[in-house]
């Protein structure tokens, strides 16, 4: 099953080069790039590992792109994202984020009903 | 190979040509350090052209090192330095990141790499220019971090040699130790470019711009002066060239509000014009008459 999350999820996973022009305008814009990971891609976590800390005042995504390779090959079986971090006032948020690597083999997840109070069903997502 | 390459075109519409022209007229002196900075923009057109021409080897690596006294310009030319490899397309963005030891290495165990390596990124397609390098390797303490910082500087300088260009800068000897004592970093860094000490006549007109510069005047006295006092001040110890001849006329700006102030009233003129007496207070004269046989030396 693929994973969508974060923006572009539902094209064909980017290039290098694409995810080098996606930070490139990160950038531009000022925002604060990092870079996370996790083994647990289920849409409810939030809590990714960070992978070393946002990177600030940078000009040239190349100092990105090595991270996310580094990030890649340490974590090969895990599912590796980027964050763009606006601080202006009033954003204060994060304005991009896609990921950027994926395991070979994906997270499955299965719909699971729960019979509730009242015959009200609840649906929720489980780890396959 | 069929096809032409016009490098003479290429030069000027790259605007490198303003660059190094603008390098001739700003900067006074430094014959050899021109002169390398012109052959370097050379072979980056003429890469260029093999590249257009599909004849094109790896990229050049482009990592220097600025040896020379302090004030003799390093930071001024590589500041130009990255403008003309941006303008080549040899950096993509050609800033410069200055940083000295205390930007590079931690100060406990697992705090350089990570420092280290932000840094490097920053100055990702761009110039990092690593002022008075030596600090970073320091063979009385077999613990120093700085031996970290080194490596992890070695492994992106050959790896990463497209995403930037490292720039080291410091003292002549020192520089000579310190490459000599790390072997594989010296051998990275292509290009050794020297920067002389100026001749008095050269701190003149550096001291000439820098008063165009402030808004101000020289009076016939206070060229002479200054003249007398650069040719003593070059003796003593501690003389940092241009940096020298700006604090001497920070100082003489000091002595001539002084002066103004106890004066009363004022005219333009008086406002712009630095006198012989603004320069002739310094404690430089006072030193040579006390010492006579360091006048006659300067002589």
């Amino acid at each position: 099953m693929r994973i969508t999350q974060g923006t572009f999820s539902f094209l064909p996973d980017l290039t290098d080069e694409q995810i080098a022009r996606q930070v490139e305008h990160a950038l531009a814009q000022g925002w604060a790039v990092s870079v996370e990971y996790t083994d647990d891609p289920h849409p409810r976590n939030v809590y990714w590992e960070m992978w070393g800390m946002p990177m600030f005042d940078l000009a040239d995504p190349a100092g990105v792109l090595a991270e996310i390779r580094a990030c890649r090959a340490a974590h090969p079986e895990c599912y590796v994202k980027l964050n763009a971090f606006d601080s202006t006032r009033g954003f204060e948020t994060m304005r991009l984020s896609f990921m950027v690597h994926r395991p070979r083999q994906e997270a499955r997840f299965r719909l699971r009903r729960e019979e509730g109070a009242g015959r009200l069903v609840h649906y929720t997502l489980e780890r396959a | 190979m069929s096809g032409s390459f016009d490098l003479q075109a290429e030069l000027r519409e790259s605007g490198v040509r303003e660059v190094l022209d603008e390098l001739d007229r700003d900067l006074v002196g430094l014959v050899p350090v021109k002169t390398r900075i012109r052959e370097i923009a050379s072979l980056l057109v003429v890469e260029k052209a093999r590249a257009a021409l599909g004849v094109a080897g790896s990229k050049p690596s482009l990592h220097m090192c600025f040896t020379g006294n302090p004030g003799t310009g390093k930071t001024t030319v590589a500041m130009r330095m990255a403008t003309i490899l941006h303008r080549l397309g040899h950096v993509r963005k050609g800033h410069l990141v200055a940083v000295t030891r205390d930007d590079l290495v931690g100060q406990y165990i697992g705090h350089t790499a990570p420092k280290t390596k932000d840094v490097l990124k920053r100055a990702m397609g761009g110039v990092l220019f690593i002022d008075e390098a030596y600090y970073l390797y320091r063979p009385e303490n077999e613990r120093d971090y700085g031996q970290e910082a080194i490596e992890i500087l070695m492994q992106v300088m050959e790896n990463q040699r497209e995403d930037l260009v490292v720039i080291f800068a410091g003292y002549r000897d020192r520089m000579d130790t310190f490459f000599r004592s790390n072997p594989g970093l010296g051998s990275r860094v292509a290009h050794n470019i020297d920067f002389p000490d100026y001749s008095v006549a050269e701190l003149e007109v550096i001291a000439d711009k820098m008063v165009a510069t402030l808004g101000l005047e020289l009076s016939a006295g206070a060229r002479a002066a200054l003249g007398d006092y650069l040719r003593l001040r070059r003796e003593q110890p501690n003389f940092a060239n241009a940096r020298s001849v700006r604090n001497a006329l920070d100082r003489a700006r000091l002595r001539q509000a002084r002066r103004l102030l106890e004066r009363g009233r004022v005219d333009s003129a008086m406002l712009i014009t630095l006198e012989a007496e603004d320069f002739l207070a310094s404690r430089v004269f006072a030193a040579a008459t006390s010492q006579p046989r360091s006048e006659e030396a300067t002589c």
